[in-house]
């Protein structure tokens, strides 16, 4: 039966194990990305890194879009689920419209929220409204990295809310029936029995969320690819500015390399950190 | 007392129409700005009084968004049915086996799924231009099901595993082989899941931009999503027509959501809850 896994076997190994060692080799080198031409540097490009402030402040904005997002998505899609879990007339619509843009291309998505946060945009209509004078909301880095993990929140709290809404309809009514009989009820029953139940739904919900925001890539591209200057990069599209724009392959692995390691640091400890969580509720 | 406490419903719809209009705006926006004609210049918030088909018409024609659409539905339908296939069959040992190889491909696959995708693109997209695949269809299909395939392996292996073995021992005291076993007697009990994960990761390929913005450079071999990115850099003075085009790829995908959601949302809880 070991057969059947060859092909899965054979294109791991042509398409991620052999560009992963090729990539440890391509940080050590001065490679531009297309000559043949190169010349081996050793650590060169990782103390470059670590001393280099665009790699700080795209670590810092990865940081954010990740943790920033999985924050908003978990707590817009508690709400949504617990909102949308009583029987209403609505209540479908309602699941609909939140989980509608999941489906559509965050690249797409962040072209859409051009027209709302451009200098002639939706959002200065409103603002507009109110007497106040246009904003150019993305000329500023900072901000541009704030509405940015807003509109990726917004964006995917769907998923959330689909998760949590399974884990909702997971709890027995039991649970409830001996509440009511005890007389918990409201804001104290949800934070002595229903969150508690809900811990599987939150490891899930909270690691797709990390794992979507730390790589965000799309939605920035879109709106600011990174700019101003280097304000609002995250390490996904610093790798690519690295290397399509600087034209720096040996860079661009190594920052890649680089991310490689942190993401699997951080996910590997979100994940045990929320097991240890999940066994304990239970 | 009453011990059944009365729900009071009406805030929900209040809260219902708010939640309406913050995640509808963005879509009523794009179609308004894609059926204005360019001259008008009124605030994004106004729908045309006259709506003009001008700006689809541009797209289509200058911004060759037919061809991006054909090279998407080649490159989603090709990858997708690898995906569920090599999948499937992947799966099977994984769900059957417990040994050092079977435990360490699934560990592996669990990497793949976590690692993204930045991590090893340039040295991939170094290895891919010296195989030939740069500007292929099969150069993108093959870095999507590498990619795709460890989602499609999880899911299929978690529902494999709740099949009774002894079914497959049945097959096999009657004479069957392994293959004919999968072929006959485990695949047909998979529709449901067969169901989430072409759901899942033919959106996963339909909405790619990263992969295919290394790998597809050539303009008629762009997908969807490469070509839009294209309409909004180079031709900023034709935004409606852009926005055109974006609503034009999103407009599919809708459509299919609605009639399929049911499946749509079962597949992502299939995939989250495991």
């Amino acid at each position: 039966m070991y057969v059947f896994t060859i092909p899965a076997v054979v294109l791991f190994v042509m398409f991620v194990i052999i560009p992963f060692v090729r990539g440890i080799f391509l940080s050590a080198t001065n490679w531009n990305g297309y000559s043949q031409h190169y010349k081996i540097t050793g650590i060169k490009n990782y103390s470059r890194l670590f001393t280099d402030p665009n790699v700080r402040r795209a670590l810092l904005n990865t940081l954010i879009y990740g943790c920033g997002s999985t924050l908003l998505q978990n707590v817009a899609g508690l709400v949504f689920a617990l909102y949308l879990n009583k029987k209403f007339i609505g209540r479908t619509l309602g699941r609909t419209i939140i989980y509608l843009p999941v489906m559509i291309a965050p690249l797409i998505m962040g072209y859409v929220m051009y027209f709302f946060f451009t200098l002639g945009g939706a959002m200065n209509d409103i603002r507009s409204l109110f007497n106040q004078v246009p904003l150019d909301w993305l000329a500023d880095g900072k901000r541009g990295v704030i509405i940015m993990t807003l509109i990726n929140s917004w964006q995917f709290a769907g998923i959330s809310m689909v998760i949590y809404l399974a884990g909702l309809q997971g709890i027995p009514s039991m649970y409830y029936e001996a509440a009511e009989i005890d007389g918990v009820y409201g804001w104290k029953l949800f934070t002595n029995v229903t969150f508690p139940l809900l811990a599987p739904a939150l490891t899930s919900s909270v690691v797709i969320n990390l794992i979507g925001g730390l790589k965000l890539f799309d939605i920035i591209m879109a709106l600011t690819s990174g700019g101003p200057g280097y304000d609002s990069h995250s390490l996904s599209t610093l790798v690519n500015r690295t290397y399509f724009g600087s034209e720096n392959g040996g860079y661009a692995s190594a920052i890649g390399l680089f991310a490689f390691v942190l993401i699997g640091i951080i996910s590997y400890f979100a994940t045990t950190a929320l097991n240890r969580y999940q066994e304990a509720m239970s | 007392m009453s011990m059944v406490r009365r729900e009071r419903v009406w805030w929900r719809y209040p809260v219902l129409a708010l939640v309406a209009v913050v995640y509808l705006a963005p879509i009523y926006v794009l179609a308004g700005i894609s059926f204005k004609p360019i001259s008008d210049l009124s605030s994004y918030w106004h729908f045309p009084g006259e709506p003009t088909w001008q700006n689809f018409i541009s797209a289509i024609v200058t911004g060759h968004i037919f061809t991006a659409l054909k090279n998407t539905v080649i490159i989603t339908v090709c990858s997708v049915i690898l995906i569920v296939s090599i999948g499937a069959i992947t799966a099977y040992p994984l769900a059957r086996m417990k040994t050092r190889f079977t435990k360490g491909m699934t560990a592996f696959a669990l990497i793949i799924m976590m690692v993204p995708p930045l991590s090893i693109l340039v040295p991939l997209y170094a290895t891919l231009v010296g195989y030939g695949g740069i500007n292929r269809y099969w150069g993108i299909i093959v870095t999507l099901l590498t990619f795709e395939l460890p989602l499609s392996i999880f899911l299929y292996a978690n529902f494999i595993r709740a099949i009774p073995q002894a079914l497959d021992e049945a097959a096999h005291i009657d004479g069957a082989g392994p293959v004919r076993t999968f072929v006959q007697i485990i695949f047909p009990q998979l529709h449901s899941v067969t169901a989430s994960v072409i759901i899942l990761s033919g959106i996963h390929c339909w909405n790619d931009y990263q992969f295919s913005l290394y790998i597809l450079q050539k303009t008629i071999m762009k997908p969807i999503t490469v070509a839009i990115s294209g309409f909004f850099s180079q031709e900023t003075s034709n935004l409606n027509a852009a926005a055109a085009a974006a609503l034009l790829v999103i407009l599919p995908v809708i459509i299919l959501f609605l009639i399929l959601q049911r499946y749509f949302i079962k597949g992502m809880v299939d995939s989250a809850i495991k």
